[in-house]
Protein backbone atom coordinates (compact mmCIF):
# COMPACT_ATOMS: atom_id res chain seq x y z
CA UNK A 1 0.00 0.00 0.00
CA UNK A 2 1.95 2.94 -1.20
CA UNK A 3 1.76 6.36 1.38
CA UNK A 4 -0.75 8.71 0.82
CA UNK A 5 1.93 11.62 -0.28
CA UNK A 6 3.01 8.54 -3.19
CA UNK A 7 2.38 9.87 -6.81
CA UNK A 8 1.09 13.51 -5.65
CA UNK A 9 4.00 15.64 -6.39
CA UNK A 10 6.01 15.67 -9.46
CA UNK A 11 9.10 17.13 -11.06
CA UNK A 12 8.44 19.30 -13.72
CA UNK A 13 11.71 20.83 -14.42
CA UNK A 14 15.39 19.99 -14.29
CA UNK A 15 18.29 21.36 -15.54
CA UNK A 16 21.78 20.72 -15.57
CA UNK A 17 25.04 22.74 -16.40
CA UNK A 18 27.12 22.09 -19.34
CA UNK A 19 29.87 23.98 -17.53
CA UNK A 20 32.65 21.58 -16.41
CA UNK A 21 35.39 24.21 -15.79
CA UNK A 22 34.32 27.84 -14.65
CA UNK A 23 37.48 29.82 -13.19
CA UNK A 24 36.81 32.90 -11.66
CA UNK A 25 33.15 32.09 -11.82
CA UNK A 26 31.27 32.17 -8.02
CA UNK A 27 29.07 29.36 -7.68
CA UNK A 28 26.40 31.04 -7.06
CA UNK A 29 25.84 32.33 -10.73
CA UNK A 30 25.91 29.20 -11.43
CA UNK A 31 22.92 28.31 -9.41
CA UNK A 32 20.83 31.10 -10.86
CA UNK A 33 22.09 29.38 -14.35
CA UNK A 34 20.56 25.87 -12.91
CA UNK A 35 17.73 27.76 -11.50
CA UNK A 36 16.75 29.28 -14.56
CA UNK A 37 17.11 26.54 -16.95
CA UNK A 38 14.99 24.17 -14.65
CA UNK A 39 12.65 27.04 -14.25
CA UNK A 40 12.18 27.87 -18.25
CA UNK A 41 12.14 23.56 -18.53
CA UNK A 42 8.87 23.78 -16.72
CA UNK A 43 7.90 27.06 -18.23
CA UNK A 44 7.88 29.21 -15.05
CA UNK A 45 8.93 32.17 -14.21
CA UNK A 46 11.09 32.98 -11.09
CA UNK A 47 8.12 34.65 -9.31
CA UNK A 48 6.62 31.52 -9.55
CA UNK A 49 8.65 29.91 -6.79
CA UNK A 50 7.88 29.65 -3.28
CA UNK A 51 10.02 27.17 -1.97
CA UNK A 52 13.57 27.00 -1.98
CA UNK A 53 16.17 24.59 -1.16
CA UNK A 54 19.57 24.12 -1.50
CA UNK A 55 22.69 23.13 0.32
CA UNK A 56 25.63 24.98 -0.17
CA UNK A 57 28.01 25.83 3.26
CA UNK A 58 31.14 23.30 1.46
CA UNK A 59 33.72 25.99 0.60
CA UNK A 60 33.32 25.36 -3.17
CA UNK A 61 29.72 26.48 -3.14
CA UNK A 62 30.29 30.02 -1.55
CA UNK A 63 28.28 30.26 1.39
CA UNK A 64 28.43 30.18 4.96
CA UNK A 65 25.66 28.23 7.67
CA UNK A 66 22.96 30.17 6.14
CA UNK A 67 23.00 28.82 2.81
CA UNK A 68 19.75 28.49 1.82
CA UNK A 69 19.41 32.40 3.35
CA UNK A 70 22.16 33.72 0.93
CA UNK A 71 21.24 31.93 -1.99
CA UNK A 72 17.58 33.13 -1.71
CA UNK A 73 18.58 36.65 -1.69
CA UNK A 74 21.30 35.90 -4.39
CA UNK A 75 18.42 34.87 -6.68
CA UNK A 76 15.94 37.56 -5.54
CA UNK A 77 13.65 35.83 -3.99
CA UNK A 78 11.48 35.70 -0.63
CA UNK A 79 10.04 31.92 -0.34
CA UNK A 80 7.50 30.85 1.90
CA UNK A 81 9.20 27.27 2.57
CA UNK A 82 13.27 26.83 2.91
CA UNK A 83 15.07 23.44 3.88
CA UNK A 84 18.99 24.18 4.00
CA UNK A 85 19.36 20.49 4.85
CA UNK A 86 22.80 19.46 4.65
CA UNK A 87 23.51 15.58 4.33
CA UNK A 88 26.57 15.76 1.68
CA UNK A 89 26.33 14.53 -1.51
CA UNK A 90 22.45 13.49 -0.19
CA UNK A 91 21.33 16.46 0.59
CA UNK A 92 19.71 17.46 -2.76
CA UNK A 93 17.46 14.37 -2.80
CA UNK A 94 16.63 14.46 0.93
CA UNK A 95 15.45 18.07 -0.54
CA UNK A 96 13.30 16.88 -3.19
CA UNK A 97 11.79 14.53 -0.05
CA UNK A 98 10.97 17.13 1.78
CA UNK A 99 9.68 19.26 -1.07
CA UNK A 100 7.33 16.53 -1.25
CA UNK A 101 6.06 16.57 2.14
CA UNK A 102 5.70 20.33 2.20
CA UNK A 103 3.82 20.61 -1.31
CA UNK A 104 1.46 17.66 -0.15
CA UNK A 105 0.83 19.42 3.00
CA UNK A 106 0.42 23.00 1.20
CA UNK A 107 3.59 24.86 2.35
CA UNK A 108 4.55 25.30 -0.75
CA UNK A 109 3.07 24.45 -4.58
CA UNK A 110 6.48 25.44 -6.48
CA UNK A 111 9.47 24.50 -4.94
CA UNK A 112 13.00 25.08 -6.65
CA UNK A 113 16.08 22.56 -5.55
CA UNK A 114 19.10 24.18 -6.78
CA UNK A 115 22.97 23.57 -6.26
CA UNK A 116 26.18 24.46 -7.45
CA UNK A 117 29.77 23.87 -6.68
CA UNK A 118 32.63 25.49 -8.50
CA UNK A 119 34.93 22.20 -6.88
CA UNK A 120 37.41 21.80 -9.39
CA UNK A 121 38.51 25.85 -9.62
CA UNK A 122 37.73 27.41 -5.81
CA UNK A 123 40.63 29.01 -5.21
CA UNK A 124 39.97 29.77 -1.59
CA UNK A 125 41.37 26.23 -0.09
CA UNK A 126 39.01 23.40 0.82
CA UNK A 127 40.65 21.00 3.62
CA UNK A 128 39.30 17.37 3.14
CA UNK A 129 37.64 17.17 6.22
CA UNK A 130 34.34 16.38 7.35
CA UNK A 131 35.00 17.40 11.42
CA UNK A 132 37.29 19.18 13.28
CA UNK A 133 40.20 18.21 15.57
CA UNK A 134 38.05 18.84 18.73
CA UNK A 135 34.79 17.06 19.82
CA UNK A 136 34.21 13.51 18.32
CA UNK A 137 36.97 14.35 15.22
CA UNK A 138 39.70 14.56 17.60
CA UNK A 139 39.49 10.51 17.96
CA UNK A 140 39.74 10.39 14.21
CA UNK A 141 41.02 13.52 12.15
CA UNK A 142 44.07 13.87 13.65
CA UNK A 143 45.57 10.36 11.95
CA UNK A 144 44.77 11.61 8.81
CA UNK A 145 41.98 10.45 7.09
CA UNK A 146 40.86 12.12 3.89
CA UNK A 147 37.86 11.07 1.84
CA UNK A 148 39.37 8.70 -0.11
CA UNK A 149 40.71 6.93 2.42
CA UNK A 150 37.60 6.70 4.49
CA UNK A 151 35.65 4.88 1.43
CA UNK A 152 38.89 2.55 1.23
CA UNK A 153 38.40 1.08 4.76
CA UNK A 154 34.77 0.30 3.77
CA UNK A 155 36.12 -1.29 0.13
CA UNK A 156 39.05 -3.27 2.17
CA UNK A 157 36.89 -4.75 4.59
CA UNK A 158 34.16 -6.02 1.99
CA UNK A 159 36.98 -7.20 -0.06
CA UNK A 160 37.84 -9.48 3.09
CA UNK A 161 33.80 -10.24 4.23
CA UNK A 162 33.10 -11.08 0.79
CA UNK A 163 35.99 -11.79 -1.38
CA UNK A 164 35.68 -8.29 -4.02
CA UNK A 165 38.40 -7.67 -6.30
CA UNK A 166 39.76 -4.39 -7.04
CA UNK A 167 38.24 -5.98 -11.03
CA UNK A 168 34.60 -6.09 -9.79
CA UNK A 169 35.19 -2.47 -8.59
CA UNK A 170 36.82 -1.30 -11.52
CA UNK A 171 34.10 -2.62 -13.99
CA UNK A 172 31.33 0.01 -12.08
CA UNK A 173 33.83 2.57 -13.25
CA UNK A 174 34.42 0.91 -16.88
CA UNK A 175 30.40 1.17 -17.26
CA UNK A 176 30.29 4.29 -16.20
CA UNK A 177 32.73 5.38 -18.85
CA UNK A 178 30.90 3.90 -21.59
CA UNK A 179 27.52 5.78 -20.17
CA UNK A 180 29.63 8.83 -21.03
CA UNK A 181 30.42 8.15 -24.33
CA UNK A 182 27.58 10.03 -26.37
CA UNK A 183 27.30 12.20 -23.80
CA UNK A 184 28.69 15.95 -25.36
CA UNK A 185 29.22 17.75 -21.61
CA UNK A 186 30.64 14.48 -19.85
CA UNK A 187 34.36 15.25 -18.42
CA UNK A 188 35.51 12.32 -19.62
CA UNK A 189 34.41 9.83 -22.74
CA UNK A 190 36.84 7.80 -23.92
CA UNK A 191 36.48 4.51 -22.90
CA UNK A 192 38.58 2.57 -20.07
CA UNK A 193 38.82 -0.60 -19.54
CA UNK A 194 39.13 -2.85 -16.12
CA UNK A 195 43.47 -2.99 -16.60
CA UNK A 196 43.11 0.95 -17.23
CA UNK A 197 41.76 1.72 -13.88
CA UNK A 198 44.36 -0.75 -12.42
CA UNK A 199 46.94 0.68 -13.82
CA UNK A 200 46.28 4.03 -12.56
CA UNK A 201 47.82 5.36 -9.45
CA UNK A 202 46.45 4.38 -6.23
CA UNK A 203 45.25 6.89 -3.80
CA UNK A 204 44.41 5.07 -1.09
CA UNK A 205 44.45 1.28 -1.45
CA UNK A 206 42.60 -0.26 -2.78
CA UNK A 207 41.12 2.81 -4.45
CA UNK A 208 43.02 4.11 -7.62
CA UNK A 209 42.70 7.49 -8.87
CA UNK A 210 39.73 5.82 -11.62
CA UNK A 211 37.97 4.91 -8.79
CA UNK A 212 37.07 8.02 -8.18
CA UNK A 213 34.80 10.82 -9.32
CA UNK A 214 35.71 13.31 -11.34
CA UNK A 215 35.74 16.83 -9.90
CA UNK A 216 34.23 19.49 -11.49
CA UNK A 217 32.32 22.88 -11.35
CA UNK A 218 29.23 22.42 -12.49
CA UNK A 219 25.75 22.42 -11.25
CA UNK A 220 21.53 21.35 -11.40
CA UNK A 221 18.23 22.17 -10.25
CA UNK A 222 14.62 21.06 -10.55
CA UNK A 223 11.53 22.34 -9.80
CA UNK A 224 8.35 20.27 -8.06
CA UNK A 225 4.80 20.82 -7.84
CA UNK A 226 1.36 19.57 -7.15
CA UNK A 227 0.40 16.40 -9.55
CA UNK A 228 -2.58 18.56 -9.85
CA UNK A 229 -0.52 21.10 -11.84
CA UNK A 230 2.46 19.32 -13.38
CA UNK A 231 0.66 18.75 -16.87
CA UNK A 232 -0.23 22.20 -17.60
CA UNK A 233 4.17 22.30 -16.76
CA UNK A 234 5.49 19.64 -18.45
CA UNK A 235 4.57 16.84 -21.06
CA UNK A 236 6.14 14.24 -18.77
CA UNK A 237 5.97 14.89 -15.45
CA UNK A 238 7.95 12.21 -13.30
CA UNK A 239 6.20 11.23 -10.41
CA UNK A 240 7.77 11.19 -6.67
CA UNK A 241 6.76 7.48 -5.72
CA UNK A 242 8.74 6.71 -2.65
CA UNK A 243 11.59 8.52 -0.60
CA UNK A 244 13.22 7.60 2.15
CA UNK A 245 16.64 8.85 4.08
CA UNK A 246 18.45 7.72 6.60
CA UNK A 247 21.71 8.62 8.98
CA UNK A 248 24.92 6.39 9.18
CA UNK A 249 27.68 7.76 11.09
CA UNK A 250 30.65 10.63 10.35
CA UNK A 251 33.30 9.08 12.58
CA UNK A 252 34.89 6.15 10.56
CA UNK A 253 35.40 4.22 14.05
CA UNK A 254 31.40 4.56 14.34
CA UNK A 255 30.46 2.80 11.65
CA UNK A 256 29.20 -0.50 12.06
CA UNK A 257 28.75 -3.05 10.30
CA UNK A 258 31.61 -1.66 8.15
CA UNK A 259 30.11 -3.50 4.84
CA UNK A 260 26.50 -1.94 5.11
CA UNK A 261 25.23 1.36 5.25
CA UNK A 262 22.18 3.85 5.76
CA UNK A 263 20.93 2.94 2.70
CA UNK A 264 19.42 -0.40 3.60
CA UNK A 265 17.13 2.01 5.56
CA UNK A 266 16.46 4.80 3.18
CA UNK A 267 15.97 2.12 0.70
CA UNK A 268 13.28 0.14 2.33
CA UNK A 269 11.56 3.26 3.61
CA UNK A 270 11.47 4.47 -0.20
CA UNK A 271 10.12 1.15 -1.74
CA UNK A 272 7.55 0.84 1.42
CA UNK A 273 6.39 4.98 0.71
CA UNK A 274 6.20 3.73 -3.59
CA UNK A 275 4.12 0.10 -2.70
CA UNK A 276 7.24 -1.37 -4.83
CA UNK A 277 10.00 -3.68 -4.64
CA UNK A 278 13.73 -3.23 -6.40
CA UNK A 279 12.47 -6.22 -9.64
CA UNK A 280 10.30 -3.12 -10.20
CA UNK A 281 12.78 -0.42 -11.05
CA UNK A 282 14.09 -0.02 -14.71
CA UNK A 283 17.20 2.12 -14.07
CA UNK A 284 18.88 4.04 -11.44
CA UNK A 285 21.02 6.82 -10.40
CA UNK A 286 23.60 5.24 -7.85
CA UNK A 287 25.69 8.11 -6.26
CA UNK A 288 28.91 7.37 -7.61
CA UNK A 289 31.52 9.52 -5.58
CA UNK A 290 33.95 6.01 -5.42
CA UNK A 291 32.85 2.65 -7.80
CA UNK A 292 32.75 1.15 -3.78
CA UNK A 293 29.80 3.49 -3.38
CA UNK A 294 27.62 1.75 -5.97
CA UNK A 295 28.86 -1.48 -5.20
CA UNK A 296 26.96 -1.13 -1.26
CA UNK A 297 23.98 0.47 -2.64
CA UNK A 298 23.63 -2.05 -5.08
CA UNK A 299 23.38 -4.56 -1.52
CA UNK A 300 21.50 -2.37 0.35
CA UNK A 301 19.14 -0.85 -1.76
CA UNK A 302 18.57 -4.75 -2.19
CA UNK A 303 19.45 -5.38 -6.18
CA UNK A 304 21.46 -8.01 -4.73
CA UNK A 305 22.56 -9.91 -2.04
CA UNK A 306 24.97 -8.45 0.84
CA UNK A 307 28.31 -9.83 -0.82
CA UNK A 308 26.95 -9.76 -4.24
CA UNK A 309 27.60 -6.48 -5.53
CA UNK A 310 31.11 -7.62 -7.04
CA UNK A 311 29.88 -10.26 -8.89
CA UNK A 312 26.66 -8.28 -10.25
CA UNK A 313 29.32 -5.55 -11.53
CA UNK A 314 31.48 -7.45 -12.97
CA UNK A 315 28.71 -9.58 -14.64
CA UNK A 316 27.34 -6.53 -16.91
CA UNK A 317 24.14 -6.34 -15.18
CA UNK A 318 24.73 -2.41 -14.43
CA UNK A 319 24.68 -1.78 -18.87
CA UNK A 320 21.85 -1.06 -20.66
CA UNK A 321 21.14 -4.51 -21.12
CA UNK A 322 21.74 -5.67 -17.78
CA UNK A 323 19.08 -6.03 -14.71
CA UNK A 324 19.75 -2.28 -13.39
CA UNK A 325 21.23 -0.09 -16.17
CA UNK A 326 22.96 2.92 -13.91
CA UNK A 327 24.04 5.84 -14.23
CA UNK A 328 23.22 6.32 -17.49
CA UNK A 329 24.99 9.96 -18.60
CA UNK A 330 28.30 8.79 -17.02
CA UNK A 331 27.35 9.72 -13.44
CA UNK A 332 29.71 10.88 -11.12
CA UNK A 333 32.81 8.80 -12.13
CA UNK A 334 33.16 9.84 -16.06
CA UNK A 335 30.58 13.11 -16.35
CA UNK A 336 30.16 15.66 -13.46
CA UNK A 337 30.86 15.57 -9.85
CA UNK A 338 31.11 19.32 -8.83
CA UNK A 339 30.83 18.71 -5.13
CA UNK A 340 27.58 16.99 -4.35
CA UNK A 341 26.04 14.82 -7.00
CA UNK A 342 22.53 14.03 -5.95
CA UNK A 343 21.03 17.35 -8.31
CA UNK A 344 22.57 15.69 -10.85
CA UNK A 345 21.54 12.57 -10.58
CA UNK A 346 17.86 13.52 -9.85
CA UNK A 347 18.44 15.16 -13.33
CA UNK A 348 19.40 12.44 -14.82
CA UNK A 349 16.40 10.36 -13.67
CA UNK A 350 13.93 13.18 -15.01
CA UNK A 351 15.66 12.80 -18.54
CA UNK A 352 15.91 9.25 -18.58
CA UNK A 353 11.98 9.06 -17.70
CA UNK A 354 11.17 11.63 -20.56
CA UNK A 355 14.01 10.06 -23.17
CA UNK A 356 16.12 12.92 -23.19
CA UNK A 357 19.07 11.82 -21.20
CA UNK A 358 22.35 12.81 -22.96
CA UNK A 359 24.31 9.59 -22.32
CA UNK A 360 22.45 5.99 -22.86
CA UNK A 361 18.51 6.53 -23.37
CA UNK A 362 16.97 3.28 -21.83
CA UNK A 363 14.11 1.73 -23.85
CA UNK A 364 11.08 3.87 -22.51
CA UNK A 365 11.88 3.16 -18.66
CA UNK A 366 8.68 3.89 -16.24
CA UNK A 367 10.44 3.99 -13.32
CA UNK A 368 14.20 5.17 -11.89
CA UNK A 369 15.57 5.12 -8.43
CA UNK A 370 17.87 7.71 -7.36
CA UNK A 371 20.27 7.37 -4.22
CA UNK A 372 22.45 9.60 -2.88
CA UNK A 373 25.09 8.81 -0.43
CA UNK A 374 26.59 11.90 1.35
CA UNK A 375 29.81 12.34 3.48
CA UNK A 376 31.95 9.19 4.46
CA UNK A 377 29.50 6.81 3.85
CA UNK A 378 27.23 8.67 6.58
CA UNK A 379 24.10 9.98 5.10
CA UNK A 380 21.75 8.45 2.90
CA UNK A 381 18.72 9.23 0.86
CA UNK A 382 16.43 7.76 -2.02
CA UNK A 383 14.07 8.81 -4.34
CA UNK A 384 11.68 6.88 -6.58
CA UNK A 385 10.34 8.30 -9.77
CA UNK A 386 7.55 7.22 -12.39
CA UNK A 387 6.59 7.93 -15.45
CA UNK B 1 38.42 27.31 6.17
CA UNK B 2 37.88 25.78 9.73
CA UNK B 3 38.12 27.56 12.70
CA UNK B 4 40.59 25.41 14.26
CA UNK B 5 43.80 23.94 12.17
CA UNK B 6 43.52 19.68 11.88
CA UNK B 7 46.14 19.13 13.92
CA UNK B 8 46.87 18.15 17.17
CA UNK B 9 43.91 17.09 19.11
CA UNK B 10 42.33 19.38 20.53
CA UNK B 11 41.47 18.19 24.62
CA UNK B 12 38.00 19.19 26.60
CA UNK B 13 37.05 18.01 29.58
CA UNK B 14 36.15 14.30 28.53
CA UNK B 15 39.44 14.12 26.27
CA UNK B 16 42.01 15.52 28.66
CA UNK B 17 42.46 12.68 31.06
CA UNK B 18 42.36 10.54 28.01
CA UNK B 19 44.96 12.30 26.16
CA UNK B 20 47.13 13.32 29.10
CA UNK B 21 47.03 9.10 29.89
CA UNK B 22 47.99 7.97 26.25
CA UNK B 23 51.27 9.89 26.77
CA UNK B 24 51.70 8.04 29.95
CA UNK B 25 51.53 4.36 28.16
CA UNK B 26 47.88 3.95 29.13
CA UNK B 27 44.66 3.80 26.50
CA UNK B 28 41.36 4.51 28.45
CA UNK B 29 38.03 3.50 27.23
CA UNK B 30 34.99 4.16 29.03
CA UNK B 31 32.39 1.38 30.62
CA UNK B 32 28.37 2.17 31.04
CA UNK B 33 27.51 1.86 34.69
CA UNK B 34 24.13 0.50 33.72
CA UNK B 35 24.52 -1.62 30.50
CA UNK B 36 27.80 -2.66 31.03
CA UNK B 37 28.52 -1.59 27.03
CA UNK B 38 32.70 -0.24 26.36
CA UNK B 39 32.85 2.43 24.21
CA UNK B 40 35.12 4.34 21.98
CA UNK B 41 34.89 7.60 21.74
CA UNK B 42 34.73 8.62 25.20
CA UNK B 43 31.66 10.95 25.69
CA UNK B 44 29.37 11.67 28.60
CA UNK B 45 26.94 9.41 28.53
CA UNK B 46 26.37 5.99 26.94
CA UNK B 47 25.77 5.93 23.48
CA UNK B 48 23.83 2.48 23.72
CA UNK B 49 21.11 3.56 26.72
CA UNK B 50 22.08 7.16 26.82
CA UNK B 51 22.63 6.64 31.20
CA UNK B 52 25.10 8.98 32.38
CA UNK B 53 28.61 9.35 33.66
CA UNK B 54 30.73 6.49 32.04
CA UNK B 55 33.36 4.85 34.04
CA UNK B 56 36.64 5.22 32.84
CA UNK B 57 38.80 2.06 32.72
CA UNK B 58 41.82 1.23 31.21
CA UNK B 59 41.64 -1.32 27.93
CA UNK B 60 44.00 -3.88 27.19
CA UNK B 61 45.46 -2.34 24.32
CA UNK B 62 45.03 -5.55 22.18
CA UNK B 63 42.63 -6.31 19.58
CA UNK B 64 41.88 -7.29 15.63
CA UNK B 65 43.38 -4.90 12.85
CA UNK B 66 38.90 -4.48 11.53
CA UNK B 67 40.20 -2.72 7.97
CA UNK B 68 42.84 -0.64 6.76
CA UNK B 69 44.51 1.55 3.87
CA UNK B 70 47.55 2.45 2.86
CA UNK B 71 47.57 6.54 1.84
CA UNK B 72 49.96 7.26 -1.23
CA UNK B 73 48.07 10.43 -1.52
CA UNK B 74 46.36 13.30 -0.19
CA UNK B 75 44.36 16.25 -0.76
CA UNK B 76 45.17 17.73 3.20
CA UNK B 77 48.84 19.35 2.78
CA UNK B 78 49.26 19.06 6.29
CA UNK B 79 49.34 15.53 6.18
CA UNK B 80 51.25 14.97 2.27
CA UNK B 81 54.55 14.69 3.91
CA UNK B 82 53.48 11.33 5.81
CA UNK B 83 52.88 9.21 2.86
CA UNK B 84 52.07 6.70 2.78
CA UNK B 85 50.44 5.73 6.04
CA UNK B 86 48.42 3.34 7.24
CA UNK B 87 45.17 4.21 8.44
CA UNK B 88 43.23 1.57 10.16
CA UNK B 89 40.17 0.95 12.11
CA UNK B 90 41.41 -1.50 15.19
CA UNK B 91 38.65 -3.53 17.05
CA UNK B 92 39.78 -3.29 20.84
CA UNK B 93 38.88 -6.68 22.53
CA UNK B 94 36.80 -4.92 24.35
CA UNK B 95 34.27 -4.50 21.70
CA UNK B 96 35.01 -0.77 20.41
CA UNK B 97 36.62 0.25 17.32
CA UNK B 98 39.40 3.31 17.21
CA UNK B 99 40.94 5.09 14.16
CA UNK B 100 44.64 4.98 14.44
CA UNK B 101 47.97 4.67 12.16
CA UNK B 102 49.78 1.03 11.98
CA UNK B 103 53.59 1.84 12.65
CA UNK B 104 56.29 -0.88 12.43
CA UNK B 105 56.67 -3.68 9.93
CA UNK B 106 53.75 -4.25 8.10
CA UNK B 107 54.18 -5.88 5.04
CA UNK B 108 51.78 -8.87 5.77
CA UNK B 109 49.37 -6.75 6.66
CA UNK B 110 45.60 -8.21 6.33
CA UNK B 111 42.20 -7.60 7.93
CA UNK B 112 41.83 -9.22 10.78
CA UNK B 113 45.59 -9.90 12.23
CA UNK B 114 46.10 -9.13 16.02
CA UNK B 115 47.45 -5.82 16.92
CA UNK B 116 48.85 -4.09 20.00
CA UNK B 117 48.40 -0.54 20.98
CA UNK B 118 52.06 1.18 20.98
CA UNK B 119 52.81 4.46 22.38
CA UNK B 120 54.33 6.30 20.21
CA UNK B 121 53.82 9.09 18.21
CA UNK B 122 53.05 9.32 14.06
CA UNK B 123 52.50 11.31 11.60
CA UNK B 124 52.41 15.19 11.38
CA UNK B 125 49.96 15.65 14.52
CA UNK B 126 52.14 13.79 16.41
CA UNK B 127 49.32 11.52 17.85
CA UNK B 128 49.51 8.60 20.03
CA UNK B 129 48.05 5.83 20.62
CA UNK B 130 48.88 3.97 17.22
CA UNK B 131 48.89 0.27 16.89
CA UNK B 132 51.52 -2.26 15.54
CA UNK B 133 50.56 -6.27 13.72
CA UNK B 134 51.56 -8.60 16.65
CA UNK B 135 54.06 -10.95 15.61
CA UNK B 136 53.87 -14.29 14.42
Amino acid sequence: MPASWSGRVAIVGAYESPRRRAPGVHPFAIQAECARGALADAGLEMTDVDGLATAASFPAEGAREMAVAEVAEYLGIHPRWVDGTDIGGAAPISHAGHAVAAIAAGLAEVVLVTYAACGYSWPYGAPDYLTYAHGPGQWELPYGPSTVATYALAARRHMHDYGTTAEDLAAIAVQCRANAAANPDARYSAPISVDDVLASPVIADPLHRLDCCVVTDSGGAFVLTSARHARSMSARPAYVLGFGEALGQVSMNQMWPFTATAAAASGARAFRAAGMRPAEIDCAQLYDSFTITVLLALEDLGFCAKGEGGKFASAGELASGGRLPINTDGGGLSSNHPGRRGALAVVEAVRQLRGTSPGVRLDRPRTALVHGMGGSLSTSATLILGA
Amino acid sequence: MPDAPGLPPLADQFSRRYWNLAREGTLLIQRCRECGRYQFYPRGHCAACFAPDPEWVPASGRGRLHTYTTIQRTPNAEFAADCPYVLAIIELDEGPRMTARIIGKADDIACERRVHAVFTAAGTADVLPNFALASG
